[in-house]
């Protein structure tokens, strides 16, 4: 039973695709130049420096992106796979992030932004509070964003378990530390970024020993070879099932499923809004980015043994998300709640198995991500002398005193809640259309039903802010900055735009979801 | 010798570093079980590179090794952060986050 362990004579060099490869080199390169900005611009400069160079560079990757050859296409000897789906995944990453760093450099509501000024001073201490009062704060978290955007566009296109893996790390590391960098409730925020941390890499070991199950049992890590190994069936059953179950409990916990989904409200809460805005929309693509390829590309010859398992993990998310949300008298966590609610939602389109399914989860995955950011960048401007006043009783009565906000609080909450004429109908309504069409009967009902629990809480916020009295201790609105306003346009227009013309961007996930294998 | 018995001992040691992580309360200990496990599937990546007779598992652990030399350096400025602000680095401790 045992080889020779073949020696590599001659290796030779992967032919790389420069082109295909450029959105993402893009963003790589400003990731790393921005490392440079930290290390030799002074301390005065850095922030405005570093905002520009981001932005930038989201945008000229952006536009790389739209130079890319759409006929799908293997590079980097085939680990990475530049196919219309993961082209599609890469702009929306891109788009949205540029919204998040929008939120993420936003200084004109607090002196220094929401990011601490010096993360190893104590918090508490004499200095800290000088500190927090200062203009400074910690402009790492530029690099470390677009780290964090770089490896997500890496992990849509992965091709390869190793290549997925690796990506998954680069990042969730970032993300685990633009956590813990919150300005005020310190102590919030780095138990956040400890339970993120602890959380995520005890499932990307999960993953991981599904990768080398994997390995064992096909003799290589990449789909095309998996989905030949499962086709012919050959190798051990048994490493397979394992290997699979494993490499889906990784991604579940990513994504904020049940029962993997424990993590999200502390972390949620505890993280600087920008950032938990910049999760919720982005993470969760790259997500379900990976989910999507995983199960469809590598194992959808095995949709008969995890399908029955993972329509039971949508209707659990859903379910849990949704009756959850109702009891929360955080806002931030309330969101969280509801963002684990919206996965399950996902989840029940991507399981559709077809074609109808991928794109009406992409087509969700971008009305989503713009609506979440837009509810977190309000949650941004309702302060009092502590920063964000996020519990529920504080926004009593604040439809009276700053009732442009509220209206626009009030419109996202529609969206959520899937009223017609915003993004939140039509892109729930894709996804169960797709899924009845694939014959998931089950998780549309559960949805339905979910989706009518979930209003409650989301009317209960527009119910408070109108028509509750505002009690004493009500909280200030502040003014939007430029940057939080662009944020905030960005996310109604998109959220109008998406519910009252959906058909474009139907009609683009329409023809994105095409994988190559 | 056959190879299986590797994996049989990976598995175990993949599933003691499991365990560690959900009954130990220091976070510095959490965090070794959990490099434990990424050990557990470098011998397992290894292994199955020698039944398969390819080099690729053997290059993968090396890509294991430098994402878990990473995840250190992230894991421990956490925790060190956090041990800063409450002279205790306990997961039990950090408890404030609920509701």
């Amino acid at each position: 039973m045992l080889n020779t362990v073949t020696l590599a004579a001659d290796i030779k060099a992967p032919s790389m695709n420069y082109e295909a490869l450029a959105p993402m080199l893009i963003v790589f390169g400003a990731g790393c130049a921005s490392v440079l900005v930290e290390a030799f611009a002074p301390r005065a400069a850095r922030h405005i420096v570093q905002t520009v160079l981001t932005l930038v560079a989201l945008i000229a990757g952006f536009v790389a992106l739209l130079f890319v050859d759409r006929d799908g296409l293997k590079t980097a000897a085939d680990a990475i796979a530049i196919d219309t789906t993961g082209l599609f995944l890469q702009g929306t990453i891109l788009v949205l992030g540029l919204v998040s760093v929008l939120l993420i450099a936003e200084r004109s509501l607090t002196p220094g932004g929401e990011f601490v000024a010096h993360a190893a001073v104590a918090p508490g201490s004499t200095d800290d509070k000088k500190l927090t009062a200062s203009v400074y704060s910690q402009t790492e978290v530029f690099p470390l964003t677009l780290f964090a955007i770089a490896g997500m566009m890496l992990f849509v296109t992965a091709n390869d378990l190793l290549v997925m893996f690796v990506a998954l790390e680069v990042f969730s590391l970032p993300l685990y530390l633009l956590c813990g960098l919150a300005r005020r409730r310190r102590l919030l925020s780095q138990e956040a970024a400890l339970k993120y941390f602890l959380l995520g890499a005890f499932a990307s070991a999960f993953f991981l020993y599904g990768v080398a199950l994997m390995y064992g049992y096909a003799g290589a890590v990449d789909f095309a070879s998996i989905h030949n190994a499962v086709q012919a069936d050959r190798g051990d059953e048994t490493l397979l099932l394992m290997g699979l179950a494993m490499l889906i409990i990784g991604l579940l916990f990513k994504a904020g499923l049940a029962p993997f989904h424990s993590w999200t409200p502390d972390v949620y809460q505890g993280a600087p809004t920008p950032v938990t805005a910049f999760m919720s929309a982005c993470t969760k693509i790259a997500a379900f980015g990976g989910i999507l390829r995983l199960l469809y590309v590598g194992f959808g010859e095995l949709k008969d043994d995890w399908r029955p398992l993972l329509i039971g993990v949508a209707i659990l998310t859903m379910l849990v998300g949704s009756i959850l949300a109702v009891t929360q008298q955080d806002l931030k966590r309330l969101l969280a709640y509801s963002s684990i609610a919206n996965a399950g939602f996902l989840l029940t389109g991507a399981l559709a198995m077809n074609k109808e399914g991928v794109s009406s989860t992409l087509f969700y995955l971008v009305a989503y991500g713009f609506t979440t950011l837009g509810a977190f960048a309000v949650v941004m401007l309702v302060r009092d002398a502590d920063g964000e006043a996020t519990h529920l009783k504080r926004w009593a009565g604040l439809g009276r005193r700053s009732p442009i906000i509220a209206a626009v609080m009030t419109f996202f909450m529609l969206a959520f809640a899937g009223i017609p004429l915003t993004s939140g109908f039509t892109s729930k309504f894709a996804v169960f259309s797709a899924a009845l069409a694939g014959d998931a009967v089950s998780p549309v009902i559960v949805g339905v039903i979910a989706s009518m629990i979930l209003a409650f809480p989301y009317l209960r916020l527009v119910v408070l802010m109108y028509v509750t009295e505002p009690g004493e201790s009500g909280a200030d609105v502040h003014v939007p900055g430029a940057f939080t306003s662009a944020a905030l346009t960005l996310g109604v227009v998109a959220t109008l735009l998406l519910g009252v013309a959906p058909q474009p961007l139907l009609d683009l996930a329409e023809q994105a979801s095409q994988f190559v294998r | 010798m056959t190879p299986t018995y590797y994996l049989v001992l990976a598995a175990a040691l993949f599933t003691i570093g499991a365990m560690g992580v959900l009954v130990r309360r220091n976070a510095i200990v959490v965090f070794m079980c959990i490099e434990l496990m990424l050990n557990a599937v470098n011998l397992t990546l290894v292994t199955f590179s020698r039944i398969n007779g390819t080099l690729d598992g053997q290059i993968m652990a090396f890509f294991v090794m430098v994402v878990a030399a990473a995840e250190v350096v992230i894991g421990l400025a956490i925790i060190m952060a956090i041990f800063r602000s409450r002279r205790s680095a306990s997961v039990d401790d950090a408890n404030l986050l609920k509701y």
